[in-house]
């Protein structure tokens, strides 16, 4: 689905923004205020530049002190691979994205994720994942890797990455299992102009719960992934 | 320089030897160690013999008598690969110095990131150890991270291990996103030739992490300089991960871009630092090049 209909149906009131080099900047009223748009757009490989401009808006959003709510777009192939980039170590500036999204939910701004085309690792991971709350349109792809290319790496037959897929949300990419696994909150399928301000409302009685990780819980109540809680338990009974 | 690196070096070892080696005597106490905790099903359901600790040894310890806890991954098993139950016992471990308070955790990073057998609860598990990398810093307690085993820290624990307050790494130590390998395939030999050792280490190895100021502190693969950099590090304050810190390192980001970004060796970069026989560097040990950035 295209951003522009998609932000219109979720935005109908007061939607402004811009896109430059892949990343989407902007702002619309909703029935609980003004909120913040910040993302990429276009499947975006993220490099430096895309990662630092994400981070400073996210930080100029904090330093007006409003507690703005904000809703970052997803659409991300993940990182884009090139030696330039990497020279520079762009996982240190990856980190400090991440670093800010965590400061705008210790800050106590309502946040959300939207994934709207791709969700792909290293780019998925440095600011969609670490929202308060993701929701993902069902035409959306989320994943860390294709099943082919994840045979090529893993030399693990396709066949049998295919068979285990219908039974285990552990390797197979799709949104459903993202949502099992706890990472996702909600598949949207259909779009209204309530769905973003019901989630900021919601999250706004309850802001301190989101200082705590609750996704392995989450996981665990959907079946998704069924060790990670008991083991965390048992480290912190230890 | 009598000593002998093979002898002492952090590289060669396994996880469980580097702990022995640099935790004082007898002083390490594992949690859910060998025999207490069931090995992966979900490697067992793609016909993969597990590990009896998935690839991570957790604990408490004391260094020179600094109560820390320690987390080494064994890149041996699978890469140090993070899946979801090397994932869980990492974050246990974090949340729970929020809890009680050690001096600092000391993590011994050696991880190509995601394991791809567990791609989707590995990637999930990546992101609740950077919330709960966050969590303890902001808790006040210093994270410690020594990147000098034989996988290096790329992909999600590149990312991680960028989270600590304090970095050690070695030449031999590689730290990036992407691996070279990967870039290779995805762009071709001509942007990244990853059998071209002495490129991949200028521009993922240690001498170039630690003159680029990605890393805090450059060291010999060596034991004993290791552990007096981690007593060292224990002495240091923690900086809060508030808005002018952040505003800081977005600056320093920043700049390092408009000076720096374009150029695709780090060779270049040191020319444009002003560094004599840039070419040398590679000779160098670890005192020289801190030297050279002392200028």
């Amino acid at each position: 689905m295209q951003t522009q209909t998609v932000l219109a149906e979720l935005f109908p009131n007061q939607l402004e923004y811009h896109i430059d080099n892949w990343v989407i900047r902007g702002s619309a009223e909703t029935k609980v205020g003004k909120v913040e748009i910040i993302g990429t757009v276009d499947s975006a490989a993220i490099n430096h530049a895309i990662a630092m401009t994400l981070a400073n808006e996210v930080l100029k959003v904090i330093a007006e002190g409003k507690k703005t709510p904000i809703v970052f777009i997803v659409d991300t192939q993940g990182q884009d691979s090139s030696r330039a980039d990497e020279l520079l170590c762009l996982n240190r500036t990856f980190a400090h994205l991440a670093a800010c999204v965590d400061l705008l939910r210790r800050n106590e701004h309502p946040n959300l994720a939207i994934i709207l085309g791709e969700a792909v690792s290293g780019g998925f991971l440095s600011y969609g994942l670490m929202a308060n709350q993701i929701f993902a349109l069902q035409s959306s792809q989320v994943k860390v890797m294709d099943l082919n290319a994840m045979s090529r790496v893993t030399k693990i037959p396709l066949e049998k990455l295919q068979s285990l897929s219908q039974t285990s949300a552990i390797f197979a990419p799709g949104v459903e299992n993202f949502y099992k696994m706890g990472a996702v909150d909600d598949i949207w399928v259909q779009l209204d102009e309530h769905l973003v301000a019901n989630a900021i409302e919601s999250q706004q009685s309850h802001l301190d719960d989101f200082l705590i990780d609750k996704r392995r819980h989450v996981a665990k109540e959907r079946d998704g992934r069924l060790l990670c809680n008991e083991v965390v338990e048992a480290v912190l009974s230890a | 320089m009598n000593k002998s690196y093979i002898q002492n070096s952090f590289y060669e070892k396994t996880a469980r030897n580097r702990i022995a080696s640099i935790v004082d005597k007898n002083s390490f106490v594992e949690i859910l160690k060998p025999g207490s905790m069931p090995t992966s099903p979900n490697l067992a359901s793609l016909d993969i013999t597990g590990s009896f600790d998935d690839g991570v040894i957790i604990g408490k310890a004391t260094i020179k008598d600094n109560f820390v806890y320690i987390i080494a991954q064994e890149g041996q098993f699978m890469g140090g690969a993070v899946g979801e139950m090397h994932g869980a016992k990492i974050v246990g471990m974090l949340l729970k110095a929020i809890e009680e308070k050690p001096k600092a955790i000391v993590f011994f990073v050696d991880s190509g990131g995601v394991r791809l057998h567990e791609a989707n609860a590995g990637l999930i598990a990546i992101s609740e150890i950077m919330r709960a990398m966050l969590k303890v810093r902001n808790a006040g307690i210093p994270i410690i991270t020594v990147i000098g085993g034989t996988n290096g820290a790329f992909g999600g624990m590149g990312i991680s291990a960028c989270l600590s307050t304090h970095i050690i790494m070695t030449e031999e130590g590689r730290l990036a996103l992407s691996g070279p390998e990967v870039i290779e395939t995805l762009k071709g030999v001509e942007e990244f030739d990853s059998k071209d050792r002495a490129l991949v280490w200028r521009v993922t190895g240690g001498k170039t992490r630690y003159l680029l100021g990605h890393v805090q502190v450059l060291v010999e693969d060596d034991i004993d300089d290791i552990t007096q950099e981690i007593i060292a590090a224990l002495q240091l304050p923690v900086a809060n991960v508030d808005l002018s810190y952040l505003q800081q390192q977005q600056d320093g980001l920043q700049q390092q871009y408009d000076q720096w970004f374009g150029k695709k060796d780090s060779l270049s970069i040191w020319q444009s630092m002003n560094i004599n026989n840039p070419d040398s560097i590679s000779m160098l040990s670890a005192e020289q090049v801190k030297a050279i950035k002392k200028g």
